[in-house]
């Protein structure tokens, strides 16, 4: 069986502070993949220690959006910021120009982001995934960087899988190291894409539970998932996407018992 | 000699194979000879390295951002894939020099710190890595290619930048992909460098040439040094199948066709492979 810990961010020294008491405020977001407009006009904000999750039909925006959040995808218009930051671009005279490079990379150390098929680093271990980014980009010294990742992965239940390339491990097991790198950065956001839509069922439990507990812990996430038993539990607010825009937002109890939009509730009718 | 006569004996035309003569240039190789080796192994080594990094430049330059940079990689290859490689050697040593007025690029002695050359070397070494360069800039560019984009992405969502991504995270995994064509360009490398012959560069190939002048024993002499070829390449083979057992190993993959298989060519070919 696996064991999570009940103080898995006290691998990387508690709840990573934030400036701001909003993590992440995105006001009026558009985004177009050629003619075809995918966001058209999302406002969202996301305060400390809050877990929003994002429902919404296949195509309507959801991975779009939070890759907007950490810059994986540019906006024509709008803007998101993160502890406050603009997040991709700067202001000059009153115009958003994209920022550079370096600039972005830094802005990225702050959000950690979960994806649907891991993305673990295949020719490194687990613990060569988890230490990667804290030594390479934040300049972490080996041995403190691999005293946490340990520690990281301990907490995740996979202390015994340290030395494991991810071919050697099944679905759930990559995605507790993938959360595990992810934290490793500190970050003050995190970031999942449907998280365990791609593992068998006996394996989505483990996710949702570390998921659960970072939660508990304090971390301010956006989720991106269709598992509404998750957030029933864990979310403070769900975000119903459609068509590129925010149809309705409320706690989960609203959305349980009594989801105002028609688009919401045929939705509902059919996951749960 | 005995064995002379087993030829002769072939009609009226009289074969002569100096049985002797082949052994002494095979098994007691002149100095000169020696030389001609180390300057083949050298050159094919040297030349593959730049090539490789020139490649490696070349193939991120052709998926920059910037047109104007990814046009430069293009023209390049273009240019170099597209005319003949004696064309550029020429281009290159008698070329260059006349092109900036005159001034010596190739003297007889180049001394690049603490080593000495001769200057046709160089040029030639110039020119078959910048024509190295381009075969490989494709090569690199299918590797690149062939990493799944999600590895960059999660690079970057951990605040990785460019370069950082590329060394730490691309490139590694393009390398599985890279190294078997990277082999089969080493083993071209080590023949095409007797293309320098003919700027009067003394490698393996212009040593035979000079040992037929002196003794018009040409068959002796050039299928003594096609045997040097044969054992280079043939060494080579042994190596590059060691190092692809143990990337395969370390992927789980199918076993790589072992030495005879891959010299008598039953191994299957490679996709992604640039023929010349
Ligand atoms: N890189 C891209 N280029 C072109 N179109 C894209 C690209 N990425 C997404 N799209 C389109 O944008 C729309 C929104 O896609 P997105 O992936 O954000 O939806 P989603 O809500 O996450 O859906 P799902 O539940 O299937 O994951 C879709 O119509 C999709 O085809
Ligand atoms: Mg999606």
């Amino acid at each position: 069986m696996t064991t999570i810990a009940n103080d898995i961010l006290a691998a990387i020294g508690g709840v990573p502070q934030t400036a701001s008491d909003v993590v992440v405020e995105a006001i009026d977001v558009r985004k177009s993949f050629g003619r075809l407009q995918v966001l058209k006009g999302v406002s969202l904000t996301v305060g400390r220690a809050e877990v929003v999750v994002m429902i919404g039909a296949s195509g309507s925006g959801k991975t779009t959006f939070i890759r907007c959040i950490n810059h994986l995808e540019k906006i024509q218009a709008g803007r998101i910021s993160v502890n406050g930051h603009l997040i991709g671009y700067r202001e000059a005279n009153g115009r958003l120009i994209e920022d550079r490079e370096p600039n972005i990379a830094r802005q990225r150390r702050e959000i950690g982001m979960v994806f649907q098929r891991f993305n673990l680093f295949p020719h490194l271990t687990a613990l060569g995934n988890v230490i990667e980014a804290p030594i390479r980009v934040r300049g972490v010294p080996e041995r403190e960087a691999i005293e946490t990742g340990r520690a990281l992965l301990a907490r995740v239940g996979l202390s015994a899988k340290e030395e494991a390339y991810p071919a050697q491990l099944s679905g759930g097991q990559q995605q507790r190291v993938a959360i595990a790198r992810a934290l490793a950065m500190k970050p003050a956001l995190m970031l999942f894409d449907e998280p365990t839509s791609a593992l068998d069922p006996e394996m989505i439990g483990e996710v949702l539970e570390v998921m659960q507990e970072l939660a508990r812990e304090g971390m301010t996430m956006i989720v991106v998932t269709h598992e509404m038993g998750f957030a029933r539990e864990v979310a403070d607010r769900v975000v119903m996407m459609d068509e590129g825009v925010i149809i309705e937002e409320g706690t989960p109890e609203h959305f349980f018992t009594a989801p105002e939009q028609e688009r919401t509730k045929a939705f509902l009718s059919k996951i749960l | 000699m005995p064995f002379d006569m087993v030829f002769a004996a072939n009609g009226g035309a009289s074969l002569t194979f100096d049985l002797d003569f082949f052994l002494r240039f095979v098994f007691q190789p002149s100095p000169a000879l020696l030389s001609g080796l180390a300057i083949t192994i050298y050159v094919a080594v040297f030349a593959q390295l730049a090539g490789t990094i020139l490649g490696t430049l070349s193939a991120l330059a052709g998926m920059s951002r910037l047109r104007l940079v990814r046009a430069i990689s293009g023209i390049y290859v273009w240019f170099f894939r597209g005319t003949p490689l004696l064309v550029q050697m020429f281009l290159v040593y008698f070329g260059t020099p006349y092109l900036l007025g005159g001034l010596d690029l190739f003297p007889r002695d180049v001394n690049i710190g603490f080593i000495n050359l001769r200057g046709a070397i160089l040029a030639g070494l110039v020119a078959l890595s910048i024509n190295e360069g381009a075969y490989m800039s494709e090569i690199v560019r299918a590797g690149i290619l062939s990493v799944d984009l999600g590895q960059t992405e999660a690079a970057k969502s951990l605040g990785m930048t460019y370069g950082l991504t590329m060394r730490r995270i691309v490139l590694p995994q393009a390398l599985r992909v890279i190294i078997p064509p990277l082999g089969n360009e080493f083993n071209n490398m080590l023949k095409t460098t007797s293309l320098m012959s003919i700027i009067a560069v003394e490698e393996l190939f212009r040593v035979a040439q000079a040992a037929n002048s002196a003794t018009f024993k040409a068959f002796e002499a050039y299928f003594g040094v096609a045997l040097y070829y044969l054992a280079l390449t043939t060494i080579w083979s042994a190596v590059q199948g060691r190092i692809e057992r143990r990337l395969g190993a370390s992927a789980g993959r199918e076993r790589q066709p072992g030495l005879w298989a891959r010299m008598l060519g039953l191994s299957r070919s490679r996709d992604g492979q640039v023929g010349r």
